[in-house]
């Protein structure tokens, strides 16, 4: 069963009605006890950094997650701040991350950049990817998806990014390495285009 | 394709039907609001805005399971305004799947609400929106419950304060250019969004492309919403749902 981890942060609801559409059947938990028995596992998120890793701390739900997704290697999508926690750090925050990336999440920086950029960045950008990825599997043309975020991905080897975006500047939009996947993105809230990433997770991963 | 604002239909509801005003009077109605999101889905909307323009008024809570039917259907990002009054409803708003709330009375009558808000769901959950008027003197005065109550805020200063507590985006609405079709009051939108460093969204008037791009261009908006254009056609306002297919955006913002 997919699994989308409830830690108290984010769009689970949309999350969840986007897995009906596809046909997926999905279960909301917060229960280490029924994650440990997830085939694929979403870590939705929005909100703080800190917030998010003390939840999933206090929550009892870093011994499950990282057993499931070291050890086991069951797929994992990370959304939004979902990503974003698999980073070793922010700077929206003092907390190590996950780590399963060697990235870390900094926040947009447009010193040098000509142009008003207000943040957070709210709004659909196109998506290049950078590497080929299963989750962009027949993906339709001029994909586009939703962005909300003040924070963005900076990994230490480029080549664990699949996708990047523009806003002000390059920057890396989604990571992806083995089981192990995130996007920056909402694409449970981007139409056919999200609705088919969400279809290669479930029929690739 | 670079980057591009938002284009939002906002869709008002009274009870269970989905209506458009003219400054904020009149309420036509124009037609059932599943059918309205199945469309607007199916033309790729890039946002939808649904304010429920009796809440605050009649002080009643959302419509939950409407919205639950509604959120079932938008597969693009959804925000919800009217009658908001605690956390507790925000909380069950965003879990049926709507992922913005859409606050203006209470923002005045309860700062708090929105810090607190913030503080739970993220800054970028919480839209406040202000609607806004001229009084005699000519100076613009922030209304509250859908335009029927006057405030002592004036629109700038009032953004300010809201963009400190920790709103993520602000939609400014001019009462008097509603339905109106005659294109934004773009002095207000470029006096409150040149102000603040967080995105907002412009309402209000708008007839089409051409206020789009120039609320964007000159004002400085990082969103359009507009309700008419979007509902209505032709001089009689007949009911006709339309959205500008992606590539009349393109060509009218990159050419």
């Amino acid at each position: 069963m997919i699994t989308i981890v409830n830690y108290g942060m984010g769009n689970l609801g949309s999350i969840k009605n986007m897995l009906r559409k596809v046909g997926a059947d999905s279960v909301i938990t917060s229960d280490p006890d029924v994650i440990i028995k997830a085939s694929k596992i979403i870590l939705p998120g929005v909100g703080a950094f800190d917030t998010g890793m003390s939840c999933l701390q206090e929550m009892n739900l870093l011994d499950v997650l990282n057993h499931k997704v070291l050890v086991e290697k069951v797929p994992i999508l990370g959304v939004c701040l979902g990503v974003q926690l698999m980073t070793k750090g922010s700077e929206e925050g003092v907390l190590p991350g996950l780590g399963w990336f060697d990235a870390q999440t900094k926040k947009f920086n447009f010193v040098d950049i000509k142009g008003r950029y207000p943040l957070p960045n709210m709004g659909w950008l196109d998506v290049k990817l950078v590497k080929s990825s299963k989750l962009f599997d027949n993906m339709y043309d001029n994909s586009r998806f939703y962005f909300v975020h003040t924070y963005h991905l900076v990994p230490t080897n480029s080549t664990d990014a699949s996708m990047t975006a523009c806003y002000g500047y390059d920057y890396v939009a989604a990571l992806e390495c083995d089981n192990i996947i995130g996007v920056q993105f909402h694409p449970e809230k981007s139409h056919k285009f999200g609705i088919r990433l969400y279809e290669n997770f479930i029929k690739y991963f | 394709m670079a980057f591009r604002p938002r284009i939002i239909p906002i869709l008002l509801l009274k009870n269970t039907g989905l209506y458009k005003t003219l400054k904020f009077k009149e309420p036509k109605y124009i037609g059932d609001p599943i059918n309205a999101i199945k469309i607007f889905n199916e033309k790729e909307v890039d946002e939808i805005a649904f304010l429920d323009i009796t809440a605050s008024k009649e002080n009643k809570a959302p419509n939950f399971s409407m919205l639950r039917d509604i959120a079932s259907e938008c597969f693009m990002p959804l925000g919800y305004g009217g009658g908001i009054q605690s956390i507790e409803m925000i909380r069950e708003i965003l879990n049926v799947g709507v992922e913005k709330v859409i606050i203006n009375t209470q923002a005045v009558k309860n700062p708090s609400l929105i810090s607190e808000a913030a503080r739970y769901f993220g800054s970028s959950t919480i839209v406040v929106s202000i609607d806004v008027k001229k009084n005699i003197f000519g100076k613009y005065q922030v209304y509250i419950n859908g335009g029927s109550e006057k405030t002592n805020l004036e629109p700038i200063s009032w953004a300010k304060e809201v963009e400190k507590l920790g709103a993520g985006e602000i939609m400014i609405n001019s009462i008097e250019h509603d339905g109106t079709l005659k294109g934004y009051n773009f002095d207000l939108i470029r006096s409150v969004s040149t102000v603040v460093n967080i995105p907002v969204i412009a309402a209000g008037g708008a007839s089409g492309m051409s206020d789009f791009v120039k609320a964007v261009r000159e004002c400085e908006a990082s969103a359009v919403a507009a309700g008419a254009y979007f509902v209505f056609q032709g001089k009689h306002r007949a009911v006709l749902i339309t959205y500008p297919t992606q590539t009349d955006i393109t060509s009218a913002f990159f050419s």
